[in-house]
């Protein structure tokens, strides 16, 4: 970039890209922001690629999505089906359900779109699970960026409200019984559940409303939203510009990578093609809900062993094991169905309100109000990466308790044993991946100062002259150690006296005492990087380190320890 | 590492710094800056260069293969209706249209990785707030607009302006509200349409049922008997979604305890086949415990022993249809269920 030298005229337009550039910059002043951008830098690392995952499967449902609105008819009036599949011929059912078989049978390509859409939408909501487990682990969150958090959490509400309405439009029996779960999940609300199941459905359920209501949701409110905050999102992003991983030259005051035009934007490009093939793929070799083979809805008929879409195990799996006993009747004869409450409304609402304050618990604890832009590495921050592990564990097991008759069926085990296995299993092994995680973080941050203080082990032994024998340790090079070393052990708060130097009580001792008590959960136990001091001491009497300066003693090692690092 | 961006030298040397005492001891190390840039094999050489440039070009046929394939197979194979002919129809435009999109993905990543320039540039960072001074202005153009307004001077048309657009969205919202649950009428989640003397029917054939057709051991799935027009519409979907029945006929001697006087009929027991937990239907029936398991959530109920629950997340038994057989010998119902079927809601027991 020509930075230093004098700022290039502007050449007479002459070519067309030239011309319409002219054309609009004289109404919009758009080269100003063309500008910023064109060779804006952008750190480049594999883990930056999850979002875009979710970006690129996102404008794959919306193509594919559209394909799909042109031949669905989102009504619930009933018709007989003619046509293929020969076992849905002569059939009464919705015309939802009607046009789902005609898009899938007649519709050429009308499958692989639906087969597409499908998977995208599971792609989707992974790819924001996994872009913001890799936020979250390494400190991505913490300012300026936790309004982006903010974004990205109610994306995630809204990714899995795409996922619901989109999955009930065929009007199959086995989205009907996923609405009628909800229906009962809806009716379990106190005081006011009723009135919403009412409000939802258009009167009692299944009614014939739910199904254009849900198209409407499905194709205009969530999407619009979606757009609307991914919008805000990227916007976000170039403000704050991107994150960057620890390493040399790396700070919080620059950023290292490659400018937008044209390498990252191509690879950018690259990628959304290649996310899209593998949709493509999928959405041709793999079938998926294949609605013919369950039927329209029927409220009578259910099959064993139906799963519904992965992102919603957790829920499916929360209500499964809660015992029956919690539901209580009140004062007044009025039922309280806790059974349902808490699994449905409880759990999901605990785990969502983890998300959305746990950057700001954290900047809290840490007392901590600079602005980060490069990325922890998760061991350096182990409270966080067991809390977070913890977090992914309930999920899973959540996720797992959804499956149980299927995991029930394949490993011939008793249904109420597996149940029982995952209601204590919800509350230990959090607690347990917590413990392990947070323990093979500091294991690991210690490895570290070793490996610092000691150097890599080069398995070459030499004996001395008189007789003693030593491993040759092999010093880190300066990238190696800069990357163990700079970071920051972050400490408990400490906290002001409850009186001051008259005696006299201060007001808020007691709340600063209890943050002070979360401080210390998150930041007693640390190690401290090494300091140039300490890598003194350890050469000073370091026996086990290189033979140094090893160019000086030649003649003791056959092959220095320069020569070895060379290779 | 001639080429390290730091002024200092490497933190190696600090041990030796130390030693001399000359250099005063920091207690960080010193950032080594940016790794020093390697260039590729196409960087330095030609031909590696132009062998990349090859593989590009070929990607990018390919694609154009993939998509001349994507019509080929899009007019070339014609569905016939049967799920083999759509499936290979659907595998054939996939893969081709896979094709078109990975030639075009892996030639611009390839292209981006190989040929383009790979030299990292460092930017600044600038603090993501603004400056003091746009602060001030801001605050003071603030003030200068609450100023104009005069609002302050005007306390009441403070309180006019809130009300008015506090109130403004009771405009749509009243309509709205009031017309989106339909008739509201929640009353209608306690009752079902099975009454004293309607019969029982097989679901879906509509075929009545006499208690003699019933084996012991056997299990229906049974719902009211309407006109077989009737049941061509929304109502009796909606209705049918209360009413479903389930009905066993079990040895009396298995019956753990005496059911509701007049209930059953000679060891024939109907009980509502909506789960008291979040409204499945209850459908796996086994015969030797006389367990109904729910397909959804696992609640378990007790058939033999008033279908009360035995494992799950239901609190509550599964309603019983009383029923008895008439003149005929068809099975009908004595009365509707004697509860709301199906799961809890606030006001249930009201």
């Amino acid at each position: 970039m020509s930075t230093t030298t004098t700022p290039p005229v502007a050449a007479e337009p002459s070519t067309p890209i030239g011309k319409t550039a002219d054309y609009l910059d004289q109404r919009t002043k758009i080269g100003v922001l063309t500008k910023q951008l064109v060779r804006k830098v952008f750190p480049d690392h594999w883990s930056f690629m999850l979002g875009e995952i979710a970006l690129f499967s996102f404008v794959v449902l919306l193509i594919s999505g559209v394909f799909l609105a042109m031949f669905f008819d989102p009504s619930m009036a009933l018709t007989t089906h003619h046509g293929p599949p020969a076992i849905m011929d002569g059939q009464l059912m919705s015309v939802a359900f009607s046009s789902t078989l005609d898009m899938s049978f007649e519709v050429r390509g009308g499958l692989l779109m639906r087969q597409i859409h499908h998977w995208s939408a599971l792609i989707f909501v992974a790819g924001i699970v996994v872009h913001m487990m890799r936020v979250f682990f390494t400190g991505a969150f913490r300012k300026p960026r936790e309004l982006n958090w903010l974004v990205g959490t109610l994306l995630l509400i809204l990714s899995l409200a795409a996922g619901f309405s989109g999955y009930s439009l065929p009007d199959d029996v086995l989205s009907g019984n996923g609405l009628r779960i909800t229906d009962g999940v809806i009716k379990s609300i106190p005081i006011i559940g009723s009135y919403l199941s009412y409000f939802v459905f258009g009167g009692e359920f299944p009614g014939e409303h739910i199904i254009p209501r849900l198209f409407t949701v499905h194709i205009l409110l969530v999407p619009a939203l979606i757009l609307a905050l991914i919008g805000v999102h990227l916007f976000l992003m170039v403000l704050n510009k991107h994150t960057q991983y620890p390493g040399g030259g790396r700070t919080d005051k620059n950023v290292v990578g490659y400018p937008a035009v044209p390498a990252f934007a191509t690879k950018m490009g690259g990628n959304f093609f290649i996310i899209f093939g593998v949709l493509a793929l999928m959405g041709g070799t793999m079938a998926i809900n294949n609605v013919w083979n369950y039927g329209p809805y029927d409220p009578s008929p259910v099959s064993a062993g139906a799963q519904p879409d992965w992102y919603m195990l957790f829920l499916e799996g929360s209500l499964r094991l809660m015992p029956g006993q919690a539901e209580i009747v009140t004062w007044g004869d009025f039922t309280l169905s806790l059974n349902i409450l808490i699994p449905a409304v409880v759990i999901p609402g605990l785990l969502f309100t983890f998300l959305f304050v746990y950057p700001f618990v954290e900047a809290k604890v840490t007392g901590d109000h600079r602005e980060h832009h490069v990325l922890d590495r998760p061991r350096n921050v182990p409270t966080r990466t067991g809390l977070g592990v913890a977090f992914l564990t309930a999920f899973v097991i959540l996720a797992l308790a959804g499956s149980n008759d299927l995991i029930a069926t394949h490993f011939a085990l008793s249904i109420n044993t597996i149940t029982w296995v995952f209601r204590i299993l919800f509350f230990v092994g959090p607690v347990f991946a917590f413990w392990v995680t947070k323990r093979i973080c500091l294991g690991l941050q210690r490895k570290d100062r070793e490996l610092v203080l000691h150097g890599h082990e080069t398995g070459r032994i030499v004996r001395f002259a008189n007789g003693e024998y030593i491993e040759v340790h092999r010093p880190l090079d300066e990238q190696e150690r800069w990357l163990r070393v700079n970071y920051e052990a972050r400490r408990p708060l400490e906290v002001e006296p409850a009186t001051d130097a008259r005696g006299v009580k201060r007001k808020g001792y007691k709340k600063d005492k209890r943050w002070q008590k979360l401080s210390r959960f998150f930041y007693e136990d640390r190690v401290e990087p090494v300091t140039p001091a300490e890598l003194a001491a350890a050469h000073a009497h370091g026996e086990h380190d290189e033979l140094e300066p090893a160019h000086e003693a030649p003649a003791l090692v056959s092959g220095s320890g320069t020569a070895e690092r060379e290779h | 590492m001639s080429e390290n961006q730091n002024p200092q030298g490497p933190s190696r040397d600090v041990a030796r710094h130390d030693g001399d005492g000359t250099v005063a001891q920091t207690d960080r190390f010193v950032d080594p800056g940016v790794p020093e840039h390697h260039p590729r094999l196409a960087d330095v050489d030609p031909k590696a260069a132009k062998r990349n440039e090859r593989i590009i070009a070929l990607l990018f046929a390919i694609s154009c293969l993939g998509t001349i394939g994507s019509v080929v197979a899009y007019f070339a194979v014609r569905p016939d209706g049967t799920t083999p002919g759509v499936r290979m129809s659907t595998v054939l435009l996939g893969v081709a249209i896979a094709v078109s999109l990975f030639g075009i993905g892996f030639a611009a990543v390839h292209w981006a990785k190989t040929l383009m320039s790979a030299k990292e540039y460092t930017e600044e960072r600038h603090s993501s707030s603004s400056s003091e001074e746009v602060r001030g202005a801001v605050q003071q153009q603030f003030k200068d607009g609450l100023e104009d307004s005069g609002i302050a001077r005007r306390p009441v048309l403070k309180g006019a302006v809130v009300s008015a657009l506090a109130l403004f969205p009771l405009t749509i919202a009243v309509p709205l509200v009031s017309s989106v649950g339909g008739d509201w009428n929640v009353g209608s989640f306690r009752h079902t349409i099975w009454k004293k003397g309607t019969r029982l029917a097989y679901d879906p054939s509509g075929r009545l049922i006499k208690a003699s057709d019933l084996t012991v051991g056997s299990v229906a799935h049974v719902i009211p008997d309407v006109p077989a027009e009737e049941r061509e519409s929304h109502e009796w979907i909606t209705e049918k979604s209360k009413a479903v029945v389930l009905l066993v006929r079990m040895d009396p001697r298995d019956h753990k305890r005496d059911h509701r006087e007049g209930a059953s009929y000679d060891g024939i027991v109907a009980y509502s086949k909506i789960c008291t937990h979040v409204g499945c239907p209850v459908a796996l029936y086994e015969q030797q415990t006389h367990h109904l398991l729910c397909p959804c959530h696992q609640s378990t109920f007790d058939v033999a022993d008033g279908a009360k629950v035995v494992f799950g997340p239901a609190k509550r038994p599964l309603p019983q249809l009383p029923i008895t057989v008439d003149d005929e010998g068809y099975l009908v119902a004595e009365d509707d269920f004697n509860e709301p079927i199906g799961p809890s809601y606030w006001e249930r027991l009201k």
